[in-house]
């Protein structure tokens, strides 16, 4: 459809309609950004501006680091999305390897699990993985954060698909190099299927940076509580009446995502795409 | 005879050896495959296969977590589940609320991704805008939202006002919860929506807009019509599909925003599910909504297995 240039009116209709949508779709952001940034004063008058007269976003940003342990919130993040992507990639790149290269009795047997896998949604299980937890233990620790997901079916299905793209040749050539199988799923076949592996980690980054459904399960301590769990109880505690600070810690959630999805556009695009419609 | 005997004593020796050597080759190669597959292999067991069993089990018991006692009720719970309002209440609210937010995010989805690549300039910073609620962490803009549609301070209602037109408590009335949290499920996923049809209309061969031109299409309105909407089918079919799955699943507004209120007018099947189960304890009960969720999921994601057998992932 775009061999033709559009007419100038047509270009700038396009544009007009585009810029709208855009700007409605930003809404949120924007309103989230400017009462972030307004003395309690300025929110709750009547009257509606962007920008605030005068700017209170230090005391705002402060207030949100402090009275709530936002920066624990985003350390929680950043170990239990370290820690599941890690154990994931460690779990599922060599079960993919052997589904994809090697021959051995119960290979369709793996892959039906893993196909099964894939069907069933995680909230179907988190009332047994809940009892699970409870009796290993672990509730209410990083562990019960992390043990559902280590493995992931769509991350061995993904790289089944990239692996057995890469020729067989390849992986004969390195065995007579004298590469274990472990040396050639890390050395040959994880760097040859990185894509893949991109946006696998984006994929599980996204989604576990934004979990809230089994954080809520598995953890009551604050000190534990991964960003959207902790921005919650950070609105409960404040019975949603302090907007300005509530404003910029969840500013502050949604930040680290937004700037690295825009420095790196096109690959987030693809990971979640691709994760999304599994 | 005897000396024709022995090159084939040898050959059949040599043979003999490749053969174990392969046979012990290929019994490397299985010990290996079952060294790399096992942790695999046991973890989708225990934390996919079993779970999902237990489930079952647990749904044909009285179970209440932490009680000591438990009894096989057989489908007594699936009995009191069609029986109970508060849960017809919460089904009919997230067919509502899919009804709502799949043509909505199908619908403005599609015309965004015509209108993006309708023109070549700003195509990235476009799709970038759009595609940013679907990655937002939706527990925080959430809340934003609710900022938004805050009675008195909040953005929408000093437009509604400015503007002479009436306002309203859009979180606390029944008449508006559920059509507001549609809206919010519809922006959070228009942009997923955007980016599929986008990667449709990438698929769609230039030669038919050739062909067309020929036939005499020849405004954008013409092209579309001939071509890019029929072609678009399938993709249609598969993004109907991904976007009910995506509402089906709705669970972070429901808890943030409205807790289900008022009354039961914004209680959805997830949040049933998460209530039931976690907050009652209504271990039983809730193994059942469970099961009834599982259900929906599993048709809509094979009949998406189906769609993209034929078709392929974007075409």
């Amino acid at each position: 459809m775009t061999t033709r240039g559009l007419s100038p009116p047509a270009a700038i209709l396009r544009h007009a309609v585009l810029l709208i949508t855009a700007a409605l779709v930003l809404m949120p952001f924007v309103w989230m950004l400017s009462l972030s940034v307004k003395p309690p004063g300025e929110i709750f008058r009547a009257s509606f501006s962007i920008l605030p007269e005068h700017w209170y976003a230090v005391e705002n940003y402060t207030k949100a680091l402090t009275a709530a342990p936002l920066l624990r919130f985003m350390l929680n993040g950043v170990i239990v999305c370290a820690a599941i992507l890690v154990l994931q990639v460690l779990i599922c790149a060599p079960a993919a390897y052997a589904l994809a290269k090697l021959d051995f009795g119960g290979r369709d047997l793996l892959f039906g699990l893993v196909l099964i896998g894939l069907l069933i949604p995680h909230q179907v299980l988190a009332l047994p993985l809940f009892i699970f937890g409870y009796q290993l233990g672990i509730l209410n620790t990083y562990a019960a954060l992390i043990f559902p997901f280590v493995v992931s079916p769509f991350g061995i299905f993904l790289f089944r698909q990239f692996f057995k793209s890469i020729p067989d040749d390849i992986v004969h050539a390195a065995r007579l190099d004298g590469l274990s199988e472990l040396a050639i799923v890390w050395r040959i076949m994880v760097p040859m299927a990185l894509p893949a592996v991109v946006a696998f980690s984006i994929f599980s980054v996204v989604a576990h940076w934004n979990d809230l459904f089994w954080p809520l399960i598995a953890v009551r301590s604050e000190e534990l509580m991964p960003p959207p769990l902790g921005v919650m109880a950070f609105k409960n505690e404040e019975a949603g009446s302090d907007y300005g600070p509530l404003m910029a810690g969840a500013m502050l959630v949604v930040a680290p995502l937004t700037v690295a999805f825009l420095v790196a556009q096109r690959w987030f695009v693809e990971g979640l795409t691709v994760g999304g419609v599994r | 005879m005897t000396v024709s005997a022995e090159p084939l004593r040898a050959e059949r020796l040599i043979a003999g050896a490749t053969v174990s050597s392969r046979r012990r080759a290929r019994l490397a190669d299985a010990i290996a495959a079952y060294a790399l597959a096992g942790p695999a292999f046991v973890l989708l067991l225990c934390l996919f296969i079993l779970p999902t069993f237990a489930v079952f089990v647990i749904a044909a018991t009285d179970w209440q977590f932490g009680a000591s006692t438990i009894n096989f009720v057989g489908a007594r719970n699936f009995a009191e589940l069609l029986a109970d309002r508060a849960f017809r209440i919460s089904f009919a609210n997230t067919v509502l609320y899919v009804l709502i937010v799949v043509p909505g995010t199908v619908g403005l989805g599609l015309v965004l991704a015509l209108l993006i690549e309708a023109g070549r300039s700003l195509r990235a910073f476009y799709r970038a805008i759009h595609f940013l609620p679907f990655m937002a962490t939706l527990a925080a803009m959430a809340i934003a939202w609710e900022a938004l549609l805050h009675p008195t301070i909040g953005l929408l209602n000093q437009a509604l006002a400015t503007l002479g037109l009436p306002t309203a408590n859009w979180l606390r009335d029944e008449a508006t919860v559920l059509p507001v949290l549609a809206a919010i499920g519809i922006w959070q996923n228009l942009g997923f929506a955007m980016v599929l049809y986008l990667a449709g209309l990438k698929s769609i061969p230039q030669d038919l807009y050739d062909a067309a031109d020929i036939d005499g299409a020849d405004s954008w309105l013409d092209r579309l019509r001939a071509v890019t909407l029929p072609m678009l089918g399938p993709v249609s079919m598969f993004v109907v599909i991904v976007v009910a799955l995506k509402a089906f699943q709705t669970f972070d507004t429901v808890k943030i925003l409205t807790q289900g209120g008022p009354g039961h007018a914004s209680d959805v099947l997830l949040y049933t599910l998460y209530r039931e189960s976690f907050e009652y304890l209504r271990t039983g009960f809730g193994a059942a909504v469970t099961i009834v969720f599982l259900v929906i999921v599993v048709t809509l994601t094979l009949i998406q297995a189906r769609v993209m057998e034929r078709r392929g992932p974007y075409a």
